[in-house]
């Protein structure tokens, strides 16, 4: 079952650069891999993720199978007012998962 | 299709043994120093990449290549005229020559992201970071992995 942990903190001063730290549970299959009788696992990654601040897209990512299982992005922002982040990833097999955490603005 | 010979067979049979350790670093699919050039290109285009402002944060030796972490930031001020716009992270001798493509804006208040990233050998990675003013910047890092990333089999 896949399931995301995020870390913004719930409270921040106006203009304050916070730090976001997101992870999405999920094997990052390569496609590189072989079982032991020698066929190729398929490749089953995430290949996309994006974050919303109030709706507006302050952070975007192309990932690839290079990144590590159970992708862990950190980033920045500007605290600029309270609201909602929404985070969103997208990757092979239509995997699509969201998950949101909101901010007080002071 | 076709059964192999007897001959074929038993001389497979009789390097088998050797040969699993060598299929390791035979694998054919792994990144050469020319894709790697052409990743970066296909990012850069014609523009000229100039040394300095970047940082990468990545360990110079580390034992288990299925996860590195890795920190890559740049020096901007990060204001509407002046700022990052995005992060390309890429390596040498994986299977692939692209690790990740970070897009961030004046918003974000400091350039910088960190990730874990897998390493399927010994090699070069290198940063590359978009200013808003059109010009790139990277930096480069060495990086000795003990233990390979997605080499292993499953069952």
């Amino acid at each position: 079952m896949p399931s995301a942990l995020i870390n913004v903190p719930a409270k921040a001063k106006r203009g304050e650069i916070i730090e976001i730290k997101t992870l999405m549970s999920h094997i990052m299959e390569t496609g590189y891999r072989r079982t032991a009788t020698g066929e190729i696992i398929p490749r089953d990654i995430i290949t996309s993720f994006a974050c919303r601040y109030n709706g507006v897209e302050i952070f975007r990512a192309d990932l690839f199978p290079a990144i590590a299982a159970n992708p862990f992005i950190t980033f920045t922002t500007v605290a600029t007012e309270s609201g909602k982040f929404e985070f969103e990833w997208i990757g092979d097999r239509g995997f699509s998962e969201t998950a949101s955490a909101s901010i007080i603005v002071e | 299709m076709d059964k192999p010979t007897d001959a074929t067979r038993r001389q497979f049979l009789a390097i088998t043994g050797s040969a699993a350790l060598l299929a390791v670093t035979l694998r054919p699919a792994e990144a050469t120093p020319a894709m790697l050039t052409s990743a970066i290109r296909n990012v850069v285009g014609s523009a000229v990449v100039q040394t300095g402002k970047v940082k990468l944060d990545i360990p110079p030796l580390v034992e288990n290549g299925n996860t590195v972490p890795m920190t890559v930031s740049v020096t901007s001020p990060m204001t509407p005229e002046d700022y990052v716009k995005s992060i390309h992270v890429f390596n040498e001798k994986n299977p692939q020559p692209n690790i990740g493509n970070f897009y961030l804006g004046p918003r974000a208040g400091r350039a910088q992201v960190s990730t874990r990233i897998r390493l399927a050998d010994s090699q070069k990675i290198v940063a590359i970071a978009r200013l808003s003013d059109g010009s790139f910047w990277s930096v480069s890092a060495d990086v000795i992995v003990t233990l390979a990333a997605c080499t292993e089999e499953v069952d």
